[in-house]
């Protein structure tokens, strides 16, 4: 897959505005009928790295390949470039006519006759479930109506990429699913290359091959969901990733691949191949972090007294805050917490096991 | 107040009796504003594409100078097309003056800023993000305008109809460049300035009933428009 063609790529793309650098050094390859999520907290730029992969604005560094080639300047090129791909934008807009000019336009502009549309725009309603809105007045619409018409107008153009900026943010789960099945069923029928935005990192695992994770401007890191989610290669990535326990240190000793970090005053085990003497930070999961009443209850190398200074609890599990010389959570059951009685200033043991820390080089 | 009261009953009695010279001067109105504003329109529709679409160096100052222009005095512009027509200007040789033409003129240059001006406001009244979703659908430059002018129509459409309410109602410009001759260039508004100065009440009246009743059709239509 790799060797192919990637059907787009970009090359150290930057975008200045307003005197800021909003993206940086954007290096990114995008293979034919991959599934690509961009995932990014707001700000990071997800919208104008999208609006440059679709052509709308011109980057103020680097270029854009689709295809194989060079598309960033050519003002002909980049019209016809475009109507290989389908944008649908964050907070998508409908044209004041009905839904079946709505999702008529793109074709209309590449000049097709008035009975291809019909023919073509028979499939699609039927696919984003609107065939019997089609006489409607599109600005009519409720929220989730008006999100597929949006999907129904950029996949009547069968586009050669489709890129998605939010598709269900600002929607109720029941819309959320609906989308995320008709995103799914295009995948399935079409084969379309999808490069999607989200904040939501759940929606990028259900949905994406691969993921790529924007900060401030920047992609930290690409690859396979769990990869991302496992073993995040900086604190800030740790962060937006969910780890909630990150630990400063330094690698005390290395003896095949198993380190000791000595934090300000605690030494903790981890898996990594770090050597002695370099600075990091410890990532464990919150979940990985496991609760009890007695030191010897647990095999695990890591086990760390402490007072549990707050428990919140949410539903059927509960977060525990330890205060162990460091600050350690812990994700368990409520149940758990019933049963040990657990509570504010209670004295526990904490522990995770060396594999379950993710050590990251401090840079 | 009995003579405002018996001229408004005979106003009334003109009116429904479909008096000849009154719907002769009626119809004369209607037509010089429609023909004035179809004109003006065909220039300024295009005219304020342009400008939105474009950026060049100035255009916040012309857009300024376009929207000053609304209220320029209807003798000011009476004046100047006067004077191009003028036997001895430089249009003198084409013998508009006093005639129907030389109002079309005038008309046309007074609502030209107020149709042009009022394109500006409506095309940039449409969100942003529907050139942007045009353009991400494949829409060329070109395309792209014509899908945004056909979002703005209501509102453009509101413009022309105010450009329609200035000239039908525009008394100082039809006065000095039409000179009002009976049967010829005679409109509602000369002609209610005529009849009050003579003394002719019922028939100045009758006759402002009528503008009033069109000032009134066209601000309902502008108001339904408005409410799209
Ligand atoms: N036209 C602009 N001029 C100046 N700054 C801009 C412009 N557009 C975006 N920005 C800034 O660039 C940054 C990235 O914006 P962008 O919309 O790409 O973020 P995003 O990741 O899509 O966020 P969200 O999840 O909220 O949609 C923001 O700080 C934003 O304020
Ligand atoms: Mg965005």
């Amino acid at each position: 897959m790799s060797n192919a063609q990637p059907i787009i790529k970009t090359t150290d793309l930057g975008q200045r505005l307003n005197g800021r650098d909003v993206l940086r050094n954007i290096n990114l390859r995008i293979d034919r009928g991959e599934v690509f999520a961009l995932i990014g907290p707001t700000g990071s730029g997800k919208t104008t790295l999208l609006r440059l992969l679709d052509l709308i604005d011109s980057p103020s560094q680097g270029k854009v390949y689709f295809d194989g080639t060079d598309v960033t300047e050519s003002v002909r090129q980049r019209l016809e470039t475009r109507r290989r791909m389908a944008f649908v934008l964050q907070k998508p807009v409908v044209f004041n006519t009905s839904v079946y000019e709505n999702i008529a336009y793109g074709l209309k502009w590449r000049g097709m006759s008035r009975d291809n549309i019909r023919s073509r725009l028979d499939e699609v309603l039927e696919m984003v479930d609107l065939a019997d809105f089609r006489k409607r007045n599109a600005r009519m619409l409720s929220g989730g109506e008006v999100q597929r018409v949006a999907i129904a107008r950029a996949i009547a153009t069968e586009p050669e990429v489709l890129l998605l900026d939010e598709p269900t943010a600002n929607l109720d789960p029941v819309s959320t699913a609906k989308i995320e099945e008709l995103i799914t069923n295009i995948i399935q029928r079409y084969h379309t290359t999808i490069v999607m935005a989200t904040h939501d990192m759940s929606q990028g695992q259900r949905l994406a091959d691969r993921v790529g994770m924007l900060l401030d401007g920047e992609i930290l890191q690409t690859g396979d969901w769990r990869e991302v989610f496992n073993t995040p290669q900086s604190r800030e990535m740790a962060n937006f990733v969910g780890v909630e326990n990150i630990i400063d240190g330094v690698v005390q000793s290395s003896e095949n691949n198993v380190v000791t970090i000595g934090t300000d005053d605690s030494v903790i085990e981890a898996v990594s191949d770090c050597a002695a003497g370099e600075q990091v930070h410890a990532c464990i999961r919150s979940e990985e972090v496991t609760l009890a009443l007695s030191r010897h209850s647990t095999s695990a190398r890591n086990t760390f007294s402490g007072e549990i200074a707050r428990i919140i609890t949410t539903g059927p599990v509960a977060r525990v805050e330890i205060d162990c010389g460091f600050r350690l959570v812990a994700l368990v059951t409520k149940r758990s917490v019933e049963e040990m009685a657990l509570e504010t200033g209670k004295q526990v043991y904490a522990s995770f096991k060396a594999t379950a820390v993710h050590v990251i080089r401090q840079d | 107040m009995t003579e405002l009261w018996d001229g408004f009953t005979k106003a009334i009695e003109l009116i429904v009796s479909l008096d000849p010279e009154v719907m002769q001067i009626a119809g004369r109105s209607l037509a010089f504003a429609a023909t004035s504003c179809v004109i003006a329109a065909l220039i300024s529709l295009p005219l304020g594409s342009i400008i939105h679409f474009n950026n060049f160096f100035g255009k916040r100052l012309l857009i300024n100078v376009i929207q000053t222009l609304y209220s320029v005095p209807t003798v000011a512009v009476g004046l100047f097309v006067y004077v191009l027509l003028s036997r001895s200007g430089p249009l003198g040789g084409l013998g508009f003056l006093f005639s129907p033409p030389a109002i079309i003129i005038g008309q046309v240059l007074l609502v030209i800023p107020i149709i042009t001006g009022l394109t500006i406001t409506a095309l940039s009244g449409v969100d942003r993000t529907v050139t942007d979703t045009a353009i991400s659908l494949g829409a060329s430059r070109f395309q792209a305008a014509t899908l945004l002018t056909r979002e703005a129509r209501f509102a453009i459409l509101a413009g022309l109809i105010m450009g329609f309410g200035r000239v039908i109602s525009e008394v100082g410009l039809s006065l000095m460049v039409g000179g009002n001759i009976s049967g010829f260039t005679r409109t509602l508004t000369t002609a209610i300035s005529l009849e009050t100065s003579k003394g002719e009440l019922e028939l100045a009246l009758a006759l402002g009933i009528i503008l009033i009743a069109i000032a009134l059709v066209v601000n309902i239509t502008l108001n339904r428009l408005q409410q799209r």
